[in-house]
């Protein structure tokens, strides 16, 4: 059951960090770089799906990178090969396309949507640097090495420290909203668009329940159907932190 | 159809009716779904002036619920009127719209406005948990919920169905001051007023204290509650409160319902409630059930 496409099943499974998780599965459906997933592996409980972002998609194909951090994702990580799990979606706007050289700044799980963008890019024949914060551990160091023209890696410091962002076109950001709003900055002070992907608790996952609102420069945004994807300015603007 | 049903003097092609605060204005299911197989649709919640809604985390998962704050974020009747209803206005389903307000005067402005829309039935919530705005100090005494009924009564032609919420002591006598108070209909149950608390922090979850809890975890108080209207009062109920299924769909049907809402299930498994309208269909066939009429309130 589902709309179209939506059932996918386990094609790989394994653990690339601690409670980290990385999962391949069949989908009929193409997603976009920086689009999510509503993930469903599971009857009654919990309630909600939970929105996890592409980490990367080839035909008929689609990759996933989370941590275990509660229940829903205690389950998702305990799936086996072979295993049915639901997919609704791709939803969300995902990063848009922007001509030159594309700075790419994560952190943590953030960095998981970064890889299929990065890559993205790559295969466009665009030049794209990946600057990749981890608190303690590398996960897919290989992938992220391969997906990008240039990938840094700072683990345990700010991976906002020492960027020149007079060198690209565009940057894009996705992790922690303090690192998020830096990234804008230093964007807005180099003179070049940022775009920002923002995490917020969801429920529907297509823009009719409203309890993902971002606040904006233009008013309240859907995060999940409008973003995850916002200009910088449009989220961060006048050095005010406006994400609650 | 042979799952169609009669409210009032309309005719729902089935009792499914996605609850208001749910479901948008249709428009984003729409991309996914084929929305006219539901028998109708309560819109967004809707307020005189737009509102930007609560501040803070506005959704939390509880053992078979979730709860929320959004605290009717919404374009306001005028924008509703001018832009929004013309877009929706020619689907092929029963068309609810739900408004809510702080004051007497806000709710009657807004409906004032809102009359030009050829709807077919205005849900008056007074049963919001989460603002001032939600009128809910309106819908838990029954002198104020018939006051107010009577005043909407006099400033509009269309269908009155009144929500009501079940943080009250006795649900009857409200649903009988909203008889009295000149409602065709009644709806139930708005959302269960509920608490968070993140221990990490100390700190209460919601800005606003308080938060609606919807889905399967209030179904069986909901039930009861809808068995007690249509107890009270002859007016015909649209029932809610965590309807997954089409098995629960007849059991606010044999409660004394007439039709349903269904919410929080959309945001769980949406696939299913679309075909609530086939499983009730075979169900009726298994059972030699020619007509749901045949079935509300029979326990």
């Amino acid at each position: 059951m589902g709309v179209e496409g939506s059932e996918g099943r386990v094609l790989s499974i394994r653990e690339v960090g601690e409670e980290i998780v990385h999962l391949i599965v069949s989908t009929e459906t193409t997603p976009k770089p920086g689009q999510f997933y509503m993930l469903r592996a599971w009857q009654e409980a919990p309630l909600l799906g939970r929105p996890i972002s592409v980490f990367d998609y080839n035909e008929g194909k689609v990759e996933f990178v989370f941590k275990v951090v509660g229940k829903g994702t205690e389950i998702l990580a305990q799936l086996k090969v072979n295993d049915e799990i639901q997919l609704q979606g791709p939803y969300g706007n995902g990063f848009p396309a922007i001509e030159g050289k594309i700075l790419l700044v994560g952190g943590g799980l953030g960095n998981a949507p970064l890889h299929a963008t990065a890559k993205n890019l790559k295969a466009q024949g665009q030049a794209v640097d990946l600057r990749l914060g981890f608190a303690e551990q590398i996960f897919l160091e290989e992938e992220f090495v391969q997906a990008a023209t240039d990938t840094q890696f700072v683990v345990g410091g700010l991976v906002t420290d020492g960027l020149d962002m007079t060198k690209y076109d565009a940057v894009f950001t996705c992790g922690p909203h303090p690192m998020m709003e830096a990234v804008v900055k230093m964007a807005r002070d180099a003179g070049i668009p940022s775009y920002v992907s923002i995490e917020k608790r969801m429920a529907c996952g297509v823009g009719a329940c409203l309890v993902c609102t971002c606040k904006t420069k233009s008013g309240n945004k859907k995060t999940c159907k409008d973003g995850p994807v916002f200009e910088g300015e449009e989220v961060f603007y006048e050095d005010k932190h406006q994400i609650s | 159809m042979k799952t169609s049903i009669k409210f009032l003097d309309l005719e729902l092609k089935n009792p499914i009716i996605a609850a208001s605060g749910t479901f948008g204005f249709g428009e984003e299911y729409a991309e996914y779904y084929d929305i006219e197989k539901l028998g109708g649709i309560s819109y967004k919640g809707l307020t005189l002036e737009p509102r930007d809604g609560n501040e803070g985390i506005r959704v939390w998962e509880t053992p078979a619920g979730m709860m929320n704050s959004v605290g009717l974020e919404n374009p306001g009747v005028d924008a509703f009127a001018s832009e929004i209803w013309p877009r929706i206005q020619d689907r092929n389903l029963i068309s609810v719209v739900n408004v809510g307000g702080s004051t007497l005067e806000t709710y009657l402005e807004a409906i004032r406005r809102l009359e030009g829309c050829d709807y077919d039935i205005l849900e008056l919530n007074i049963s919001c948990p989460n603002v001032k705005a939600g009128g809910m100090a309106f819908g838990t005494e029954a002198k104020s919920a018939e006051l107010i009924t009577k005043a909407v009564r006099a400033n509009t032609r269309k269908r009155l169905m009144v929500k009501l919420s079940p943080n009250v002591g006795n649900i009857g006598e409200i649903a009988k001051a909203c008889e009295s108070g000149g409602a065709d209909a009644i709806s139930l149950i708005n959302t269960v007023q509920a608490m968070a608390i993140d221990t990490k922090s100390r700190h209460i979850v919601f800005n606003n204290t308080y938060a609606g809890l919807s889905g399967p975890a209030i179904r069986p108080i909901a039930l009861r509650m809808v068995h007690q209207t249509a107890k009270a009062t002859k007016l015909p109920i649209v029932g809610m409160g965590g309807i997954t299924n089409a098995d629960e769909v007849i059991q606010f049907l044999m409660a004394g319902a007439s039709a349903v809402q269904i919410g929080t299930a959309f945001f769980t498994n949406p696939d299913q409630i679309f075909q609530i309208p086939a499983e009730l269909e075979r169900w009726m066939e298994r059972e030699g059930v020619k007509a749901l009429e045949e079935i509300i309130g029979i326990v």
